[in-house]
């Protein structure tokens, strides 16, 4: 065996609190496909930046093509040959293509033959861009190609990619995976971080496991199944969501030829919106980030205002009224963003539930907080849906971000609702948690809700929704059954392809 | 014929000059905001610059070494802000509002003993043939050398932004400064420097306004030539030729308004002294209006704290 690129000798990082890394070691062959695999919150982001240089280690040394190293910054790491694609992107939208490369670059050329470069490079690995363009307009597969062109113009020797495919479809991952096998055959190698099992065994020579901030094991993913690689990540034996089938209820949400403007200058406008939502429904919808998720969200729980008889809840327009109004007729929402939209990071966890819950669960009287009422309903959240913190008066910024995601999930679904929207239900959540969650949704549409779950994970979403339509550009293909829908026919939804125009035509 | 007796060369002449101040303190805010930060203390940078320039101007009897100390006086003053907001992570508005209450004061205890003085005369730039060319050698080319070095500013602050990396460094520091982070670019740094450049321009522009333009200390002399000189940043979309053009209307609407009341036009003056601050304001909303042209180009993470994660 020759020797490896990198050597991670006995590596420990630890935050006030928490043991972010414990005694890490594990080597990267040359020209190998190194996963690094493990849940949120187990420490996967610290390593990758002690590699990168923008986190010190307290103990512990790097081996780099047999010298030491250790990287006092990132452009340090770069010129060592050491680049990096982030998970949420690093670039300025309101830049051109160029320059967002030039600026992750040590020594750019002028723009005119950077633009060049970027063109040939791009099309040499199939990943067509114009260096022209303003970031703030491409899509998320564009952006990201982006950050690997200016990764790509520096030769690295190891270039790491931290989560890459979250944003994008099925077919964009198959080109992905495509470039990072020529760079791998010509010798680079890539860590590769993810927790998407099935990925990795398609993908990767090697994996390391972290849970906990510890390295679990270092194995060959492809001589694992995927469930052997998840228990060894979670430590526990996970369990699928169970659900029986259920019968159909009226139609509970509907909306009309729905069109609305975005309320974000990047944002995405919504285009002649269908849907109908019957109750014990759960109605998944895909689609890649940015593409009008947001605003699908504002626009049903009343944040972003529609004509009056655009959106009907039982029949009933509404349209017309904001959040407050429509969750005390039945319809409950919880975005994307816990921290910030869907709680107050600096309010405790009971003024949390009283926020949303007042008017349904009638926390307030006369104008008075009913203050034992309210802590009494952030208990049975708590309580009911294993919400780990350890007490009610616990800012929502100090739980992490399952148990957050736990609690806000929770406390719409404890209002009984007739029908709730959710946004990335279990995004950045492990995977305990996410089985939870899940289970609850079920449950409510059992108890006859309507449920209709935006998200980006296609397994998730297989997992419990009934019925599937995508998102693409701000518009919503038809609505399809989710038996024997297969992730490729998914995939062409989401591009924007398959049989919506054949929908559109037949609308006509 | 009342508007007869305004000559069109003298109204052009002092048009210049009367934009100069608010010009120089919105091209260093101008920066400021592009690096990502919040300066509300522009005000009392430019109080700060006129007292200190003309303490300097009138011990040294050398009005470009007023100038000079004016520049320095700002930046001290902006350093104070840096302090704050850089270091210790105060809140960018309520740190600029005190920067200039403390300016006004400052000021005031500072000048107490030049009241009524007159400072030493800032000289003519001598351009030779250019100013006896009829109409435009009087109306352009007969000012003195700040008037010419404001408009090199200008294009020099343009020049660095859109055509030198390190103004797209301050760009993007600006627009992102987590992913400028973590591309390994000193947020900080970057920032306290733009802060330094708009304080030393506010400065300059306070020198301006008591060397030049009134040439007397009095206190409160800049009478709110610093918000409005912010309000230009805003509305100028932050384009440095676009803040040099709302300078000059707001300039010329100053003297046009001057020389209206002068003339004797039975327009109550108090209508008068506020049309400047009223026409620029509505002249550039219009321009800047457009939801999306207008705000797309506001520096995305400005007045955003900033907190390292590591």
């Amino acid at each position: 065996m020759t020797a490896p690129l990198l050597q991670i000798e006995g590596v420990s990082k630890a935050y006030p609190g928490v043991q972010a890394n414990a005694d890490i070691s594990f080597q990267i062959g040359e020209g190998q496909l190194h996963a690094l695999l493990g849940e949120n919150g187990a420490g996967k982001s610290t390593l990758v930046k002690i590699i990168y240089g923008l986190v010190k280690p307290d103990t512990g040394r790097m081996v780099l093509r047999s010298e030491a190293f250790a990287p006092a910054s990132p452009s340090e790491a770069r010129r060592a040959g050491v680049a990096m694609v982030f998970q949420h992107f690093s670039l300025f939208d309101a830049l051109d293509v160029a320059e967002n490369v030039a600026l992750g670059m040590e020594n750019p050329p002028p723009l005119r033959d950077l633009a060049q470069r970027i063109r040939t490079v791009s099309e040499e690995y199939g990943l067509p861009l114009d260096p022209n363009r303003r970031v703030g307009d491409l899509s998320a597969g564009e952006r990201q190609r982006v950050e690997i062109v200016r990764c790509l113009l520096q030769d690295p020797k190891l270039l790491i990619m931290d989560e890459p495919t979250s944003v994008l479809t099925p077919q964009e991952v198959e080109i992905l995976f495509k470039t990072l096998r020529k760079l791998a055959q010509e010798g680079t190698s890539i860590l590769y971080i993810s927790h998407k099992l099935d990925e990795i065994r398609a993908l990767c020579d090697e994996a390391t496991i972290l849970r906990g901030g510890r390295k679990i094991a270092t194995c060959d993913p492809r001589e694992k199944t995927a469930r052997e690689l998840a228990e060894l990540m979670v430590g526990q034996v996970l369990h699928p969501p169970e659900r029986d089938a259920r019968a159909r209820g009226d139609v509970v949400l509907q909306v009309d030829e729905l069109s609305l403007n975005s309320n974000h200058p990047f944002g995405t406008s919504l285009k002649g919106i269908n849907l109908k939502l019957h109750a014990g429904e759960i109605l998944g919808i895909a689609g890649v980030a940015g593409n009008g998720q947001d605003e699908l969200l504002l626009m049903l729980s009343g944040e972003l205002r529609a004509p009056k008889r655009a959106v009907t809840l039982k029949g009933q327009p509404i349209g017309h009224l904001g959040p407050g109004s429509r969750r005390k007729l039945g319809l409950v929402a919880a975005p994307e963003e816990r921290l910030g939209h869907a709680a107050a990071p600096d309010m405790s966890l009971t003024e949390n539930a009283l926020l949303s819950g007042a008017s349904r669960k009638r926390l307030t009287r006369n104008g008075f907080i009913d203050w034992r009422g309210a802590d009494r309903f952030a208990r049975e959240i708590i309580a009911r849906f294993d919400v780990r913190t350890p007490g009610t008066q616990v800012l929502a910024r100090a739980l992490s971000g399952g148990n957050l995601q736990k609690f806000v999930i929770g406390r719409e679904i404890e209002m009984n609702p007739d029908v709730i929207i959710v946004n990335q239900p279990t995004w950045g959540v492990d995977a305990a948690a996410a089985a939870t969650i899940r289970q609850a949704l079920v449950a409510l549409a059992a108890q006859g809700a309507g449920v209709l779950v935006i998200s980006q994970d296609l397994d998730e979403l297989l997992e419990i929704a009934d019925s599937f339509a995508a998102l693409n550009e701000g518009r919503l293909t038809r609505v399809r059954s989710a038996k024997g829908l297969t992730v490729e026919e998914i995939g062409l939804m989401m591009g924007g392809a398959g049989d919506m125009h054949v929908a559109h035509e037949a609308s006509a | 014929m009342i508007l007869g007796s305004i000559n069109p060369a003298v109204l052009l002449a002092a048009l210049m000059v009367a934009a100069t101040p608010i010009l120089l303190a919105a091209i260093g805010e101008l920066v400021v905001e592009k690096s990502g930060v919040l300066n509300l203390g522009v005000e009392g940078m430019m109080i700060i610059g006129a007292v200190t320039g003309f303490v300097i101007a009138v011990n040294t009897s050398s009005a470009l070494v007023g100038f000079i100390g004016a520049a320095l006086g700002g930046m001290v003053l902006s350093l104070l802000f840096a302090l704050l907001t850089q270091v210790l992570m105060t809140n960018h508005v309520a740190s600029g509002l005190a920067l200039t209450l403390f300016g006004l004061g400052l000021s005031a205890l500072i000048g107490q003993g030049y009241v009524g003085v007159t400072p030493p005369r800032t000289p003519k730039l001598d351009l030779g043939w250019l100013s006896e060319i009829p109409f435009l050698g009087r109306a352009l080319f007969s000012h003195d050398i700040m008037v010419y070095l404001t408009i090199a500013l200008v294009a020099g602050v343009w020049l660095f932004l859109s055509h030198t990396r390190a103004g797209m460094i301050l760009r993007a520091v600006g627009e992102n400064h987590d992913a400028a982070h973590a591309l390994g670019y000193h947020v900080k740094r970057v920032r306290t420097l733009a802060i330094m450049f708009g304080g030393a321009c506010a400065g300059l522009g306070g020198a301006y306004l008591s060397l030049i333009r009134v040439p007397q200390w009095t206190e409160g002399m800049t009478v709110g030539a610093g918000w409005i000189a912010l309000a230009l940043v805003v509305f100028a979309s932050w384009r440095p030729w676009r803040a040099m053009a709302g300078a000059y209307l707001f300039g010329g609407v100053v003297v046009l308004q001057l020389n209206l009341q002068a003339a004797g036009v039975r327009i109550p003056v108090e209508y008068l002294s506020m049309s400047p601050y009223l026409i620029t304001i509505m002249v550039l909303a219009i321009i800047s209006s457009g939801k999306a042209r207008g705000s797309l180009n506001a520096p995305g993470s400005l007045n955003r704290p900033f907190h390292a994660s590591n």
